[in-house]
């Protein structure tokens, strides 16, 4: 059984995003325990890219304020180890496949299992190329987190079947950020989801108030929030931890119950 | 030479977000039905020909010969297409195909313009919506293209992220795709990115090699001993030597940007300085520092300055089939200088890279040698950017 199970074992998950290093380390360290603190059931890392496709520009800023504030991936993963002796909650690494790639795929993949990553978010490795980094993540015990979009239609089965940890929903087409309204029919993806797995299913992408979060958590088991946390970084930046655990603690309230 | 999984040797694949799967699977699908269909290839053939002007003249530069005093040289001539270099190959070829699949907009990357003119050229010709992603600083380095582009009919966007150049204008086009994917087809300029692109491109830009040989043929009764491109993505290079591949005494040579040189930080030379890393969609060769951050490089030339190389140039890298070597700023800017002087004829920057080369090579080889350079576009573009280079301060 997957660590990452154990996230969705509190009611409906809230997983938030966080760059590591934005702007420094010792702020990503305060912010994710502000947000254990406060309700999350699963922090996803953010290990910063030069040249992140899949990022709207808040979390493109994001990646840039990491890398100008000089984190890299050793740095990364001292940082995950200090904070594994107090920190339980599953964490997974969400970055962009020349990362790992670069670092030595073994090397990293082995890495992680060690300081205590559950799992790899990678959006720019789809279906036809997971056997790139997955027997080495089967061989350490690290999940492969799938994701779904709205355009993958004929594709929702054969993905799910396959899923490990959860399945990452993208909510709308295009990048990260925050959107006022979703118009993507996640009911209907969902329900092809449900039959082809029981492994659990978080919506991300776009979701930036409670009330999205209550939305997107009913049809699904969890909502991601990136991009309305890192702006809290980009405008508080090391005053942010108490902010992300206020605004932490309303998304959780929202979707705890449902 | 490609495989069922877009694969060359090692290189190549799909690295892109879930989003876009469909639709390269959908691409794919539309590539192999037409590719075999006669009535597009006639559309296609007629477009290239009374639209582009092909074929191509296959040029003797006699006087650059002499002058030099060694291996013949040949200049094949894409100088003289329609928008003035190759990109309008691969673009008639893309948009006639976006067409058939019932695609109305267009977007492209494009770095020195002259794939975003190709482009706003075939949309507008087409009837289609088209807009450009250029890096800011490209938009200043090439400001008559981008006019030209607006002439067109097309939008063009100044993207203003990462280094501003032909790198972050291709993300910018790839985040765009994944927000508009069901009306919008995504003309990529170069052989890289996922799979089909690099095959796709490569095969609309292979009319190249076909005619090189046809024409060295007639003319000389033998195919050449070497044929030299330069190479950003690669595209006008592996359309200039994909059909003498299995021709094994035709040397292939890539010639790369090294910008201020390969031993600095400020060059684009991906084979001379790159390693193995994953990016824009293909496992390839990319300029990146240790951590897998991808690097910011330079070139004088706005349409090689990228840190990747197309998948196929890295398996012909691997396998020995084709050499590549770095040229830098200097070297491009004497022979952009050196065959408008000797030939009349005024050479893309980008050009200038093999020019620079065939310049070292020709000297080296005896008499009865024979070269071919792909002059792949025209550098009217250029001459403010390289008076500048000069120090004469002048602006379109």
């Amino acid at each position: 059984m997957s660590n990452i199970a154990k996230a969705f074992k509190n009611g409906k998950a809230f997983i938030p995003f966080i760059t590591c290093g934005d702007p420094d380390l010792a702020t990503t360290a305060a912010a994710v325990r502000e947000a254990v603190k406060n309700g999350a059931d699963l922090i996803e890392l953010g290990i910063p890219f030069s040249d992140p496709t899949a990022e709207g520009p808040v979390i493109q800023g994001a990646n840039l304020r990491a890398l100008s504030g000089g984190v890299n991936t050793d740095m990364i993963f001292s940082f995950v180890r200090g904070l594994r002796t107090d920190v339980t909650v599953p964490m997974v690494f969400m970055t962009y496949a020349n990362v790992v790639f670069s670092y030595g795929s073994e090397k990293f993949i082995s890495t992680c299992a060690e300081i205590g990553i559950d799992g790899l978010i990678l959006p720019d490795i789809p279906y036809e190329e997971k056997e790139e980094f997955l027997p080495l993540c089967h061989r350490y015990g690290v999940d492969l987190i799938s994701l779904i979009a709205p355009t993958s239609e004929n594709r929702v089965g054969m993905i799910a079947k396959d899923a490990e940890g959860f399945i990452y929903l993208v909510s709308s087409l295009g990048v990260t950020g925050e959107r006022s309204k979703i118009n993507t029919d996640l009911t209907a993806i969902v329900k092809t989801i449900r039959e082809n797995t029981s492994v659990p299913c978080a919506i991300g992408f776009g979701i930036s108030t409670p009330e999205q979060a209550k939305q997107m958590a009913s049809l699904s088991d969890g909502a991601i929030v990136g991009s309305a946390i890192v702006r809290l970084l980009e405008k508080h930046g090391k005053d942010a931890p108490k902010y992300i655990g206020e605004y932490v603690k309303s998304m959780k309230d929202a979707i705890r119950d449902l | 030479m490609t495989n069922p999984h877009g694969r060359f040797g090692i290189h190549g694949g799909q690295y892109i977000p879930e989003t876009l799967m469909n639709a390269v699977i959908e691409l794919e699908e539309a590539y192999n039905h037409y590719k075999n269909d006669p009535e597009f290839n006639r559309e296609l053939t007629g477009l290239l020909n009374d639209y582009a002007g092909r074929p191509s003249r296959l040029y003797y530069a006699e006087k650059m010969t002499k002058d030099l005093g060694g291996a013949k040289i040949y200049l094949k001539r894409e100088d003289l297409n329609h928008t003035g270099a190759h990109k309008i190959n691969n673009v008639l070829g893309q948009a006639l195909l976006a067409k058939k699949m019932g695609k109305t907009r267009l977007i492209a990357e494009t770095g020195a313009g002259q794939h975003g003119v190709a482009t706003a050229t075939a949309a507008a010709l087409m009837g289609m919506e088209c807009v450009v992603f250029m890096g800011e600083e490209d938009t200043i380095r090439q400001a008559l293209n981008v006019y030209r582009m607006r002439l067109l009919g097309a939008e063009v966007v100044a993207v203003k992220t990462g280094t501003r150049t032909l790198k972050d204008a291709v993300s910018e086009a790839m985040r765009e795709w994944t927000t508009r994917i069901s009306d919008t087809h995504y003309c990529l300029g170069s052989v890289m990115g996922p799979h089909p692109f690099p095959t796709i491109v490569r095969d609309f830009q292979a009319v190249i090699s076909k005619e090189i040989k046809e024409q060295m043929l007639e003319k000389e009764g033998r195919l050449p001993d070497a044929v030299l491109a330069c190479v950003g993505g690669g595209s006008n290079a592996i359309g200039s030597f994909y059909n003498f591949i299995d021709d094994k005494d035709v040397r292939l040579i890539g010639c790369e940007a090294a910008g201020r040189g390969i031993d600095t930080f400020e060059t684009a030379a991906t084979i001379s300085t790159g390693r193995l890393g994953i990016f824009h969609g293909m496992k390839s060769y990319f300029c990146q520092d240790s951590d897998g951050q991808i690097a910011p490089v330079y070139s004088i030339s706005a349409g090689l300055d990228y840190p990747g190389v197309g998948p196929e140039h890295a398996y012909l890298y691997d396998i020995g089939r084709a050499e590549y070597v770095a040229i830098t700023d200097d070297e491009a800017v004497n022979a952009f200088e050196y065959l408008s002087r000797t030939e009349g004829i005024i050479p893309a920057i980008e050009s200038s890279h093999a020019l620079a080369h065939a310049m070292k090579l020709a000297p080296t080889l005896s008499s009865d040698k024979i070269i071919v350079v792909t002059v792949s576009g025209r550098g009217d573009k250029d001459c403010a950017a390289i008076a500048r280079y000069r120090g004469e301060d002048i602006y379109e």
